[in-house]
């Protein structure tokens, strides 16, 4: 924890005597008159520590030991049970397939709204955002409506014995769907404050547009490239609604690990799900250290660029 | 087609503007536009008062009570200790204070499934919590408002916390020296500063909670007319392959979330406005 705090103070301006610098993060004082009673603080951060804890900490921790609740044999028997494993295996085809597709959208479509003008591009944005305000169900039941035995397709597609819904195909389609934004949101207000000129200025030396996008966008973006890609993925992997409408549940088949999960945990195999859930627990966990560690790099890139320019 | 016709794009020397547009484009209408359009087609094939029936029914209209009235019940309970947990992250200092930062976005992070059996297992009659509460919450509707109070937690924190973090201490001191009480300063100076991006992250969490399906059937009950949230409807339809029934409720709460999409445009363009940016 030390160490932490140590860097966040390392981030104050170089040109800051060290008193002024320690005033300006250490907490304000009580006498101060923009600040609160010791009371009234205390008060506050107790009340939003207890509801914190109450509807975060605890549920978090109860995970783990529910999973651990009948000992480690039952935790593990779970875990490498074969429906658990092939449930793993799926989604992590779902994630595999996702995540870079919707990382190809999130560059190409940064690239076009960041570094050119054009008409539409309001409108642009706004149905990139989409994805994020349909519901998981509906974004499953779209594609029942096109590849669904009474959709569009469906016909045609089981005479050619072709199955996407019910199948590992649409449970991907789905996946595709609600994690469609996730990297383009990272990447388009960051790539529209940095403008276009280090890009232009490379072109005029002779780069050509891979090369600039290679040596010269990416490099400027490789943080919130990573925090979109950690966030694809943790939603990817973690997706429940959508897939469930598309999914058909079929036990070592078209499971994913939410989906064996629910499984379970209706079976009233409670250990068995909680020890799976702690996978994804574990995976969320990591997901936020991650966000955590990629923000810091950001926020001490951010200022050594400006302090470069002081 | 050429793009750059349609799009009349302003002359520039970087390369890829067609075809990473293109590319942008015809994935957006590959995974995006044409699916989402086959809920309104297919909706187009019913006559209107089919429609309007099986939206109305009772048990449609029961669903969407619970689903509305968690929700917003939710958001506003998300609106005041999102609130006050955006204070106490920015203005005090104490133990364990990033820890409890960064785990603010759990609910983002983990899967709604998994959140789903926690709360569940948590707030039953012998759970950890549910056995200190002298009323049942899970299996109940009270059950779906502490499902939706968790997935929409994070959205108010973090709408609120970067406006927090920029807002001027001098102000706050000006009206200190013109003698207003820390209160008063508050409710007048701070607050209204703090509003925009407030009604935004109760609108975010709101609209979240709206379309929230995997934590909530865990921990509902589902009984219908009762603890019956909407986008269960929809899958209970589609599982008695009444494929238009569930397609018109779709639409309905499809939408609700439109205008919602919208209200919270409308919201951060009157927060960056306020924000001088």
């Amino acid at each position: 924890m030390s160490a932490v705090i140590d860097s966040g103070a390392a981030r104050a301006p170089a040109g800051v005597p060290a008193p002024a610098r320690a005033t300006a993060l250490a907490p304000p004082r009580a006498s101060d008159a923009v600040s609160e009673p010791a009371w009234v603080r205390r008060t506050l951060i107790g009340v939003a520590l207890a509801f914190l804890t109450l509807f975060l900490f605890v549920p978090l921790v109860s995970v783990f030991v529910q999973a651990l609740a009948k000992g480690l044999d039952v935790y593990w028997a779970a875990l490498v049970e074969a429906d658990a494993v092939s449930a793993l295996k799926l989604t992590l085809i779902a994630a595999g397939v996702s995540v870079p597709l919707n990382l190809v959208f999130g560059v190409a479509a940064a690239w076009a709204i960041a570094k050119f003008d054009f008409r539409g591009k309001n409108l642009l944005l706004t149905l990139i955002d989409l994805p994020f305000s349909v519901s998981p169900v509906i974004a499953g039941l779209i594609y029942m409506l096109i590849f669904g035995l009474q959709g569009w397709c469906g016909e045609w597609l089981r005479d050619h014995d072709l199955k996407i819904v019910f199948a590992v195909p649409g449970i991907v389609l789905a996946t595709v769907f609600v994690t469609f934004p996730f990297i383009a949101r990272e990447l388009i207000p960051l790539m529209q404050a940095q403008g276009q000129e280090q890009e232009e200025a490379a072109r005029v030396l002779g780069a050509s547009g891979w090369q600039i996008l290679w040596r010269v966008t990416l490099p400027n973006v490789k943080w919130a490239l990573l925090y979109g890609v950690i966030l694809c993925n943790a939603r990817a992997m973690g997706e429940f609604g959508a897939v469930s409408v598309v999914s058909g549940h079929i036990r070592g088949q078209t499971n994913t690990l939410p989906l064996h999960i629910e499984i379970l945990y209706n079976d009233y195999q409670f250990a068995a799900a909680f020890a799976v859930a702690s996978l994804l627990a574990a995976l969320a966990l990591v997901t936020l250290v991650l966000k955590y560690i990629v923000e810091r790099r950001a926020h001490a890139s951010f200022d050594l660029e400006n302090r470069d320019e002081h | 087609m050429s793009t750059r016709a349609l799009l009349l794009r302003r002359h520039s020397v970087l390369p890829g503007f067609n075809l990473s547009l293109g590319f942008a484009l015809l994935y957006l209408c590959l995974i995006v536009l044409v699916p989402l359009s086959a809920v309104f087609l297919k909706t187009f094939t019913v006559s209107w008062g089919t429609f309007v029936g099986t939206v109305t029914s009772p048990r449609v209209l029961a669903s969407y009570r619970l689903t509305f009235g968690a929700s917003l019940l939710a958001a506003l309970v998300n609106g005041v200790f999102g609130l006050l947990v955006a204070w106490v992250l920015v203005r005090y200092r104490f133990a364990g204070r990033r820890v409890v930062d960064a785990l603010v976005d759990l609910p983002f992070a983990l899967p709604t499934a998994v959140a789903g059996i926690a709360l569940t297992t948590l707030y039953a009659s012998n759970g950890w919590i549910g056995k200190w509460l002298p009323f049942k919450v899970s299996y109940t509707p009270l059950g779906v408002f502490v499902a939706l109070t968790f997935i929409g937690l994070p959205f108010v924190v973090r709408t609120v916390q970067p406006v927090l973090e920029d807002l001027q201490r001098e102000l706050e001191e000006a009206a200190a020296t013109l003698g207003a009480s820390r209160l008063q300063t508050f409710a007048h100076v701070i607050f209204p500063a703090l509003m925009p991006a407030l009604l935004t992250g109760f609108a975010l969490a709101f609209a979240r909670a709206l379309g929230e399906y995997g934590s909530v059937i865990f921990i509902a009950g589902n009984m219908p007319m009762v603890s019956e949230i909407t986008s269960l409807l929809i899958i209970t339809k589609l599982e008695q392959y009444d494929y238009t029934g569930a397609t018109a409720i779709a639409v309905v709460m499809l939408v609700a979330a439109f205008l919602l999409l919208l209200l919270i445009n409308l919201l951060q363009a009157w927060a960056r406005r306020r924000q001088g940016r």
